[in-house]
C-alpha cells in the first residue's frame, strides 16, 4: 500500500471510530444532561425565593427541586403589555434570544411560587456585565412591589470580583425586602450603589473592585422589571394597599 | 515545547520483560512530582493553572480531569505509535486528545454539572494544554504503553499538584476560606463572604482572625502567576541543578 493510501485509510478510520464513540456517548447521556441543565435552572429560580424554602436551597436534592417545582410552582408567560401568552413554556423561553425580537414580540417567563400561605412572583431578567452576559432571578412578594430575594449568574465575569454577584449569598441576600416601587405607586428599581447603600429601602451595597458589574446588575434590574410592570401594577391593584410607617423610617426616597 | 522535553527525556530502550512498578516506572511517577514537574521546571500549562486557581474545589476538579487526558492520550497514542503515519502524527495525537477532552466533558456535565458550569471553557481548553501534547510527543510516541500510562498519570499528578498548592493559597489568602462550594468548606481567616461589601458590615462569626482583610489581588490571576514564580525561585535555588544554564 502507497504511503498515500495509508494515511487517507488511517484518517478515515480514526475519524470514523470517534465519531462513533462521540456520538453513542453523546446520545446516550443527552437526557441525563437535558436534565441536570433544567435542575440547575430550577435551582436558580428557587434560589430567588430561598428564604421562604423549607430547606436552604442548596441542600435540596435533584428531586427535591423537581418536586418542589411541580407542586409549588406555576409557570406562565407574558408579554410587556401584561397579557398572558398561551402555548409557550416558561422554560424554553430564553431572554437572550428573546432580546433579538421586536420589543412588543417579546416573551417574558413569570414563575409563581405558593409558599402555602403566600404567592411570589419570580421574575427573570438578563443585562450585561463587563465582559459578558449576566442574568438573575428576582422573587416579588405577593404586594408585588417588594423583593422576596435575588438569584445572580453570569457568562464570564472575574471570579472574586464580578463573580461576587453569584458567589457571593450574602451579596444577594441584601436583595430582601427592598422595595421596587414607591408607596405611591411609582417604579424605582433597586440600585447598586458604590460605596455602601445610602437608602435601606431602594439601594444596595456595591461590590468592591466590580463596579461595571455593579452598574450592569442596576440596569439590568431597572430596565428588566420594567417589562413586568403592567403585570405587577395590576397584582398590586388587587391587593391591599401598604401604607408607609408614618415615622418616615422607610427610607428618605419616600413622599 | 516538543523540543524542551524531548532533550530532557533520554528513550528507554529495554527489550527484555519489565516489572510493574519497577525502579523506571516508579521515577516515571515521582519525577515530574518535583525534579521534573511540567509547571515549575518545565514551564508549561501555564495559562490554566493561571485561570481556575482561585478556588481549591474547581482545582481538584479540573486536576482530575488533566490526568485523566494525559493518561488515556498517552496510552492510547502509544498503542498506535507503531501504525500512526508520521506525516499526520501530531493531528492525530491532537484528535486523541480532543476526544478524550469531549469524554471528559461530557462525563462531567453529567456527573457535576455545577462544576461543570464554573470550569466551562476551560475543561475544552485543556486540548491546547502544552503538557498533554508535549507528553506524547516526547515520550508516548516512543514508549510501551505502560509506560506511557504511567508518565503520563505522573505528568498529570505533577500539573495537579502546583494547580492544588496554588489554589490552596489563593483561596486562603484572598477569600479566607478552604474547599469554598463544597460541603468541606471553612472559613479560616477573615470576615467571610461580607469582605466584598463595601460597607461597615461586622465580621462574620466563625472566623478566628476576623482583623484580616482579605487581600484581592489574591483571586486576580496575576496572583497566580507571582506564586508560580516564587514556587520556581524556591524550587530552583533549593536544587542547582534544575537552573537551566543555556
Amino acid at each position: 500500500m502507497s504511503d498515500n493510501n495509508r494515511i487517507l485509510l488511517f484518517t478515515v478510520a480514526m475519524t470514523f471510530t470517534v465519531a462513533l464513540v462521540l456520538g453513542l456517548l453523546f446520545f446516550g447521556l443527552k437526557d441525563k444532561h437535558a436534565e441536570n441543565e433544567a435542575v440547575f435552572n430550577k435551582r436558580a429560580i428557587l434560589a430567588a425565593v430561598g428564604n421562604y424554602l423549607p430547606t436552604p436551597v442548596d441542600d435540596l436534592s435533584k428531586q427535591q427541586v423537581l418536586d418542589i417545582f411541580n407542586e409549588s410552582i406555576t409557570s406562565t408567560v407574558i408579554k410587556e403589555d401584561g397579557t398572558e401568552v398561551a402555548g409557550v413554556e416558561a422554560d424554553k423561553v430564553q431572554l437572550a434570544k428573546e432580546k433579538k425580537k421586536p420589543e412588543s414580540d417579546r416573551n417574558y417567563p413569570l414563575y409563581i411560587y405558593n409558599d402555602g400561605k403566600e404567592d411570589f412572583y419570580i421574575l427573570s431578567v438578563y443585562g450585561n456585565g463587563l465582559w459578558d452576559a449576566i442574568w438573575g432571578n428576582i422573587a416579588l412578594k405577593g404586594d408585588g412591589a417588594t423583593i422576596a430575594g435575588a438569584s445572580f449568574d453570569h457568562k464570564g465575569e472575574t471570579p472574586g470580583l464580578g463573580a461576587e454577584i453569584k458567589d457571593n449569598k450574602k451579596w444577594s441576600a441584601q436583595f430582601a425586602d427592598k422595595r421596587i416601587y414607591e408607596f405611591n405607586g411609582n417604579y424605582t428599581s433597586v440600585i447598586v450603589r458604590k460605596g455602601g447603600a445610602k437608602d435601606p429601602v431602594y439601594e444596595v451595597d456595591g461590590i468592591s473592585g466590580a463596579t461595571v458589574t455593579a452598574n450592569g446588575v442596576s440596569e439590568m434590574l431597572r430596565t428588566g422589571i420594567a417589562k413586568y410592570s403592567t403585570y405587577l401594577e395590576k397584582i398590586q391593584l388587587e391587593t391591599p394597599k401598604i401604607k408607609a410607617p408614618a415615622d418616615g423610617k422607610m427610607g428618605m426616597l419616600l413622599n | 515545547m516538543a523540543e524542551a522535553t524531548a532533550t530532557q527525556e533520554a528513550v528507554q530502550v529495554k527489550p527484555k520483560s519489565e516489572p510493574l512498578f519497577g525502579k523506571k516506572e516508579r521515577a516515571l511517577i515521582t519525577d515530574p512530582l518535583l525534579d521534573n514537574n511540567p509547571i515549575t521546571i518545565q514551564v508549561l500549562g501555564i495559562c490554566s493553572a493561571l485561570a481556575v486557581t482561585t478556588l481549591v474545589v474547581p482545582s481538584v476538579v479540573m486536576s482530575i480531569a488533566v490526568v485523566a487526558v494525559i493518561a488515556f492520550s498517552s496510552l492510547f497514542t502509544s498503542l498506535l505509535r507503531n501504525s500512526i503515519p508520521k506525516q499526520i502524527r501530531l493531528i492525530v495525537q491532537l484528535v486523541i486528545i480532543a476526544f478524550l477532552v469531549t469524554v471528559v466533558e461530557l462525563v462531567l456535565k453529567w456527573l457535576a454539572f455545577p462544576v461543570y458550569k464554573q470550569l466551562s471553557v476551560f475543561i475544552g481548553l485543556i486540548i491546547t494544554n502544552c503538557i498533554v501534547m508535549g507528553r506524547l510527543e516526547a515520550f508516548a510516541m516512543a514508549n510501551k504503553p505502560w509506560r506511557s500510562l504511567m508518565d503520563g498519570i505522573g505528568n498529570g499528578l505533577g500539573y495537579g499538584a502546583i494547580l492544588i498548592l496554588v489554589a490552596v493559597i489563593r483561596e486562603f489568602f484572598g477569600k479566607g476560606t478552604l474547599f469554598a462550594g463544597s460541603s468541606l468548606a471553612m472559613n479560616f481567616i477573615g470576615p467571610g463572604e461580607e469582605y466584598m461589601l463595601n460597607t461597615t458590615a461586622t465580621a462574620g462569626i466563625g472566623s478566628y482572625f476576623s482583623w484580616y482583610a482579605n487581600n484581592n489581588l489574591m483571586v486576580l490571576p496575576a496572583a497566580a502567576m507571582f506564586i508560580i514564580g516564587i514556587m520556581i525561585w524556591i524550587q530552583r535555588s533549593y536544587n542547582p541543578k534544575l537552573v537551566d544554564i543555556s
